[in-house]
């Protein structure tokens, strides 16, 4: 069968252990799964929360993309990712993540490309709140994420 | 028609989340739709005066500044993306 493919992009939060039963329940033929869940932190106390806006269609378009490319490369049995919008305090879940497959190695890089390149391809943005209560900036994009992207082109 | 979607701080600086608008035919590839969007006033140059950070989607895929965008139905234009 195809490894079913969930992707959400929604402002309430998630229940990690409900998304993998729904991943997992009846499939024998599942070892392994590996759950990333991204929370929003509070930079040494200077922010109190994050707005994470979405380009509506293609954040769900290219997350599905980058799913089922991580599918296809790792033969995984399935992949959830989830992204929340909106306003996101401290402390709050910002992303989940979750790969299933026969064995542990597939289940971990599964995992780990779908969000380095949900990080760098998927149409998101951050804009910080800071804690004494005024707008921010936006975040600005990281070359450390363009690296951790790139070590996948081999 | 062509509808113009902006994201985060491109958006910001026009004020607008999304346009309908036509585009001249000379208008012929994404670095040239730059440049005329620049042309249409400041708060356009202020959101586009660095235009080789903008990343561009043509009917939300991802493309390259030479990409041409004839038969576009929507091009959103963004600043790299820091999700996740």
């Amino acid at each position: 069968m195809t490894a079913p493919v969930t992707i959400r992009v929604q402002a309430e939060d998630f229940d990690l252990q409900s998304e993998i039963d729904r991943m997992t329940g009846g499939r024998g033929e599942i070892g392994a799964v590996v759950t990333f869940t991204g929370l929003c932190r509070d930079e040494g106390g200077r922010l109190e929360a994050l707005e994470l806006e979405h380009y509506p269609g293609m954040a769900e378009v290219e997350m599905t993309r980058i799913a089922q490319a991580a599918v296809e490369r790792f033969s995984l049995e399935g992949i959830t990712a989830i992204h929340r919008h909106g306003r996101i305090n401290v402390g709050e879940n910002i992303v989940l993540v979750i790969a299933a497959a026969s064995h542990r190695q597939a289940a971990f890089d599964g995992a780990n490309f779908m969000m380095d390149f949900l990080k760098t391809a998927a149409p998101f943005w951050k804009k910080e709140h800071g804690a004494s209560g005024q707008a921010g900036d936006w975040i600005a994009a990281r070359d450390a994420d363009d690296a951790a992207r790139d070590k996948w082109k081999n | 028609m062509t509808r113009l979607v902006y994201s985060a701080w491109v958006r910001e600086r026009i004020h607008t989340a999304e346009e309908d608008i036509v585009l001249p035919a000379s208008v012929r590839t994404v670095s040239d739709l730059l440049t005329h969007l620049t042309s249409l006033g400041e708060e356009y140059e202020a959101a586009l005066q660095f235009p080789e950070v903008i990343r561009v989607a043509i009917d939300q895929e991802h493309v390259e500044h030479d990409e041409p965008i004839a038969g576009a139905r929507e091009i959103g234009l963004f600043p790299p993306m820091t999700g996740g």
